[in-house]
């Protein structure tokens, strides 16, 4: 099966709500906006960030910004103040999900 | 149709002292709204009003004043901005002996806004029955009653439009939800009814997109970065809002960065939940209701946006002292960069261990090959140049965070060779400041506005 990988048909931004990180990905064209709605579900999303997440993973879609936002539960080491790691914001994870491949068929 | 402008001047405080300056020089503004207050930004602020009661606000807005104190009379400019922090009327009273030393005092009215300070009124609130209990959590408050630095009630645009309506020109607030700053002007000059919801969703709609300064004019933009021109001159975003709730995102002419529907929407989906309910003071706005189309150069035109009415709380954020943190690095150069850096990161967990610290958390990375995404990176290269071997621990024993900081600088001598970097000063324990969501009833908080008089 011929696969992508989400940075060559999206973009996005992430960042910090107290310990749950927010990752806002983007259809680079309308086209692929049903590909991250197929495959990039909260499940997919949850495994792919099995080593931070460690609460319930929230997908929410908005069609009309050809966007997906995804809220990551118990994931910020204890949130912005509190967390030890360099990125304690949050704030690479939007490229981190951008690593992942899907399918490129519906 | 009647429009206002309405500029973005900081998105945090530490953002770039230019912008701000820029906004009200390079073109027309009818508003500058600035924020400064990030929820570490509240703890800091309360500990300085702790040691000085005529601190506890954000000084880099007083400097800015001072700076285009001239422009915004002139041009007739009126400013709003959460720089109180947890002493408004100390940041307008520094603001207005400004106005004086320039003899502009006269020209200038300046309000501030209070009642989001819960600090002092903690013991009133739980007596009256309110736990205020993490929102995450559930935990009653009490648990971390000896321990909190601030506590703020996220409050709405209503008392900063009754300032407008009595004439303020410059206003200064505290814990103000950062869109409602933007909202504030719209519902002056509009008169849009408190039950205007779409109006209002607009309102904070378009607050939300500007709150953060450069990031919705191509800064910090993800989609072909290195095509975005001049980032060094990149000009801060500005709504133009009509009185029906279309508006406007574009910048002024003549300055660096990029406003298309990619960078807008990449701030409209930043920091954001549930997007069909976006509860801030004001409103409750739906982000799914909204439609973005590029509108000539450098200018996104949004319409569409829905509302509901706001809940009947408000969010506080209380921050207490939860324990001591410090971290270490240490610097190593190619051959095996990171298979050095991670021998010398087992090297420090077994002192550590060896020790027998009370520490409740240690965490490793290298940086250069993990540090952002883990395991996700892949395996690190075996040309990789350089790593930096970075250690941070966490304790509720000042002591113990001490003697970890002692733990890295010895690795130059006793552990992999090529060690170098480690010679960025002392290492400081660093108070650990924490986060308490919680919800208070709105009509437990009295807010007020007040338009200072000089002396």
């Amino acid at each position: 099966m011929k696969r992508i990988q989400l940075i060559d048909i999206a973009h996005g931004r992430s960042g910090d709500k107290g310990n749950k990180a927010n990752i806002g990905i983007i259809a680079k064209a309308p086209e692929y906006f049903p590909l991250l709605v197929k495959h990039v579900t909260a499940d997919r999303v949850k495994a792919h960030f099995t080593e931070f997440c460690h609460g319930a993973v929230e997908r929410f879609e908005l069609p009309n910004l050809m966007a997906l936002n995804f809220l990551l539960h118990e994931t910020l080491d204890g949130g912005g103040t509190v967390s030890l790691r360099t990125d304690a914001q949050g704030k690479t994870l939007c490229a981190a999900l951008l690593r992942m491949y899907i399918p490129l068929t519906i | 149709m009647k429009t206002i402008k309405i500029a973005s001047g900081q998105g945090f405080w530490g953002d770039w002292l230019e912008a701000p300056v820029r906004q009200v020089r390079l073109g027309s503004i009818d508003y500058l709204m600035l924020d400064y207050l990030a929820e570490v930004t509240m703890s800091i602020l309360s500990k300085q009003k702790k040691r000085n009661p005529d601190y506890g606000y954000a000084r880099d807005f007083v400097d800015l004043i001072r700076e285009i104190l001239p422009d915004i009379v002139t041009k007739n400019i009126r400013v709003l901005a959460n720089a109180g922090g947890v002493n408004p009327r100390a940041c307008a009273n520094a603001i207005l002996a400004e106005a004086k030393k320039q003899g502009l005092a006269d020209k200038i009215r300046v309000a501030i806004v209070e009642g989001d300070d819960l600090v002092n009124r903690i013991d009133e609130l739980l007596d009256a029955g309110e736990a205020l209990k993490n929102i995450d959590t559930g935990e009653p408050i009490s648990r971390i009653r000896d321990s909190i630095e601030s506590s703020n009630a996220y409050i709405g645009c209503e008392e900063l439009v009754k300032a407008l309506d009595a004439g303020a020109d410059i206003i200064v607030c505290g814990r103000v939800a950062d869109a409602a700053l933007a909202l504030a002007p719209m519902v002056h000059e509009f008169g849009w009814s408190e039950t205007d919801w779409d109006k209002r969703a607009a309102g904070i709609i378009a607050g939300h997109v500007i709150e953060c300064g450069a990031q919705a004019s191509g800064g910090n933009c993800s989609l072909d970065w290195k095509s975005i021109p001049d980032l060094a001159n990149i000009g801060f975003p500005i709504v133009e809002m009509r009185s029906d709730g279309v508006f406007w995102v574009c910048k002024h002419d003549a300055t660096g960065g990029r406003i298309d529907v990619p960078t807008v929407t990449e701030q409209l989906i930043y920091e954001i939940g549930d997007p069909e309910n976006y509860i801030v003071p004001d409103v409750i706005a739906d982000f799914t209701s909204i439609t973005l189309v590029q509108d000539g150069e450098n200018r996104v035109r949004i319409e569409g946006a829905r509302g509901k009415p706001h809940t009947d709380f408000y969010k506080v954020s209380t921050s207490y002292l939860d324990g001591y943190t410090a971290f270490g690095t240490m610097v190593y150069s190619w051959p095996e960069a990171a298979e050095k850096a991670r021998a010398a990161a087992d090297i420090v967990l077994e002192r550590l261990r060896q020790l027998s610290l009370p520490l409740d958390r240690i965490h490793t990375e290298i940086v250069g090959v993990d540090a952002c995404h883990g395991t996700l990176s892949g395996p690190a290269s075996e040309e990789l140049s350089e790593a930096m071997l970075r250690v941070a621990v966490h304790s509720q024993d000042r002591a113990a965070v001490q003697r970890f900081t002692r733990e890295i600088a010895p690795l130059v001598l006793s552990g992999p060779p090529s060690a170098t970097g480690y010679a960025g000063g002392k290492r400081q324990v660093q108070e650990v400041m924490a986060y308490w969501p919680s919800l208070v009833p709105r009509s437990a908080v009295k807010t007020s506005f007040e338009i200072l008089e000089t002396s």
